[in-house]
């Protein structure tokens, strides 16, 4: 056995892990227990098989391309981080990227990630045509809107419980360079970065960073960036149509001690990030695709900041009507508790699009907290608001949260089940995610 | 209208030979793959023509099938501006200390074949008068450790024979490169303990053999940490190396 864990490093379990090369070894290395893993860059339990977990990101090539359509056919374990290398140059970008490029496309299909863009675009698996799935139940099957069509909305979204997906064929956007025009927006409190991010619903994309830290006259102070496509005449001379993106230069060495995040610390880094981004409010001007969409990768295993015991991230997304009471509320929780990340991320989203899909309509809140001390009890409370507000938590991201939270949130589960009993009846495909929210005990 | 460059990979199916063709794809050359099972790399060449809008033609080669070699080299529609070998079998050193068939295919897999192979590409580049020739080898060969000798002093033939072949190689306008690319997370190394710092990933090991190509170097250790190891290591004293457990 191997000791698995997600990218918050919380919880670690033993799986057997295997990285089958064909996809009939991938049919042959599923046992009861079994879940695909992308890039391991969920952040719990959702990629840890419950007995044997299935690498896929030895299946990393491209089947098919049509530089006319941007149709294009690949196998699971494609980085994104690879599809934007690899056709950025020749003027093609998926339609949605998450906050790191290092997930692969099975991963992001799984979750059904959503971007900066949600709110206007939708989610990644708007822009999937079909999936070649190999079912718990041992069949190989090709399910799209038309054909095997509750297969396929059930995969999008289902976190990898309907089998193992092991191609896709998806649309790429065009573009006419690797950048994009930003504009920045500082807001000094949560009305006005609510009011920010409704003022920029018609921008392509939008997101705010929340300094938690900030409490008071200032609870909900950020900065918003909105963004837009570059277009080649709003280049300057001589500067490349598709920036290289470098690979993470700066690495976090070694787990820093639990104490370098502290109150004082946090609450310094926060004012300066604040301060340096107000300065920049106002004018727009045009960044590289990298850091715009991915400013986390810049610094490789970021997740060690958090100290070997490893970390928790809170996503939650609340229904427009009532969110600003809600969000205020945790808000102030977490700013007197004093312990979350540097930065909070706030942003706008749509209608989700498969039938375990995280996004509704509504903002969404993301936190790290650190795991230690009580953390597990504060977000039970944190829970019990977003549940009495109608909203719900991102599985991609959840290593804690209770059944009850799930089945609150997640009208749509008794649906999701039958359609996976009856693709999988024997209950073969299990992670550590759907032992602990989805199956029968 | 300039012709394209090209280059042939010789063990096209392997993680290191998959990743030197994107890598050359990228670069805008045209790319030959070549290995036992030509349907298997069919994949392969799919993926290099529609990630990089590339040439790709595919070849059957057997490195154990030495009596093939000429008619595969004069076979090809176009002698290639580089030629990559990453063809070796890592073998099992248990079995091969008793097993003579075993060691036998380690030896030639890693020894004969791609000496023989490489030396007669070398000839046509001379007599055409450039090209790079590219050699797989391995810091395994820079001394032999008791837990893969077998493995080691084939690698360590391979070095020794692409180093003779650059000196003469080099007066007639063609560059031979080696490169050790040290631990690689690959097919062959699977299930092995790998030392995290000194290990990279196959994409790492390709990229550096093009740019070996480009800039022209002679030996080439991926990892520059597996220089000064492998410094420290080939100067040890035998009465030390002995004790030592590796």
């Amino acid at each position: 056995m191997t000791l698995v864990s997600g990218w918050g490093r919380f919880p670690v379990v033993d799986s057997e892990l295997l990285r089958p090369r064909s996809f009939e070894a991938v049919g042959e290395a599923v046992v009861t227990g079994s879940v695909a893993r992308g890039n391991g860059r969920a952040y719990g339990d959702a990629a840890i098989g419950a007995v044997r977990t299935v690498a896929m990101t030895g299946f990393d090539r491209v089947r098919s391309f049509d530089p006319v359509t941007g149709r294009i056919r690949l196998e699971a374990g494609v980085l994104l981080s690879d599809l934007i290398d690899t056709f950025g140059p020749r003027g093609f970008l998926p339609f949605v990227v998450p906050g790191t490029r290092f997930v692969s496309v099975g991963g992001a299909i799984a979750a059904d990630v959503h971007g900066k863009n949600h709110h206007c675009e939708g989610g990644f698996g708007r822009y999937v045509d079909s999936i070649l799935l190999r079912t718990g139940q041992g069949e190989t099957i090709e399910a799209s809107r038309e054909e095997n069509s509750d297969a396929f909305f059930a995969t999008i979204g289902g976190m990898g419980l309907t089998g193992i997906i092991l191609e896709a064929t998806m649309r790429l956007r065009t573009v006419e360079t690797g950048w994009i025009r930003e504009r920045v927006i500082s807001a000094s409190d949560l009305d006005a970065a609510m009011g920010a991010l409704d003022a920029g619903d018609s921008s392509t994309y939008s997101v705010a960073w929340i300094d938690c830290a900030a409490r008071g006259r200032d609870l909900g102070r950020s900065l918003i960036y909105l963004g837009e496509h570059a277009g080649r005449g709003e280049l300057a001379e001589g500067i490349d149509v598709f920036p290289s993106g470098k690979n993470p230069g700066l690495a976090v060495p070694f787990d820093l001690p639990a104490m370098t995040l502290n109150r004082t610390s946090v609450r310094a880094f926060n004012e300066l990030y604040y301060r340096m981004g107000a300065r920049r409010a106002g004018g727009s001007h045009v960044v590289s695709l990298y850091p715009y969409f991915f400013p986390l990768d810049a610094i490789a295993d970021w997740n060690r900041i958090y100290g070997r015991r490893g970390f928790l991230q809170h996503q939650c997304v609340i229904p427009q009507a009532g969110a600003r009471a809600v969000l205020g509320e945790i808000l102030g929780r977490v700013a007197a508790r004093g312990d979350a990340s540097f930065l909070a991320v706030l942003k706008k989203l749509g209608q989700g699009d498969g039938i375990l899909s995280f996004p509704l309509p509504g903002y969404t809140l993301a936190l790290d907290f650190p795991v230690k001390g009580d953390i597990m009890n504060f977000l039970d409370e944190i829970d019990h608001l977003v549940v009495a507000a109608g909203g719900r938590l991102y599985l991609a991201k959840d290593a804690r949260q209770s059944r009850a939270t799930f089945e609150a949130g997640y009208p749509a589960l008794q649906r999701f089940n039958a359609i996976r009993r009856s693709l999988d009846p024997a209950g073969n495909i299990r992670s550590k995610l759907s032992q602990r929210l989805f199956d029968e005990v | 209208m300039t012709s394209r460059k090209t280059v042939i990979v010789l063990g096209g199916s392997s993680d290191i030979g998959r990743a030197a063709a994107r890598a050359f794809a990228k670069a805008g050359y045209d790319v030959a793959l070549a290995g036992r099972d030509v349907a298997a790399l069919e994949p392969d060449a799919a993926d290099l023509r529609a990630r990089y809008d590339v040439v790709v033609g595919l070849y059957k080669f057997d490195v154990l099938d030495t009596a093939s070699f000429e008619g595969f080299v004069n076979g090809l529609p176009a002698l290639p501006d580089v030629v990559i070998s990453i063809v070796g079998l890592l073998g099992v050193q248990e079995n091969a200390e008793s097993d003579l068939a075993h060691a036998t295919t380690i030896m030639r897999s890693n020894y004969e074949g791609p000496s023989l192979i490489l030396g007669l590409f070398a000839e046509k580049l001379l007599a055409r008068g450039t090209g790079t020739i590219v050699g797989v080898s391995s810091v395994a060969g820079d001394r032999g450790r008791a837990s893969n000798y077998v493995y080691g002093s084939a690698k360590a033939g391979f070095s020794a024979f692409l180093s003779g072949l650059r000196a003469r190689a080099s007066r007639g306008g063609v560059h031979v490169v080696t490169v050790k690319p040290g631990f690689v997370r690959t097919r062959m190394t699977e299930g092995m303990k790998l030392i995290g710092p000194l290990t990279v990933d196959a994409p790492v090991v390709g990229g550096a053999i093009l740019s070996a190509v480009e800039n022209k170097s002679d030996v080439v250790y991926v990892s520059g940490k597996w220089r000064l190891v492998m410094l420290i290591i080939k100067t040890l004293p035998e009465a030390v190396f002995k004790k030592l457990k590796f």
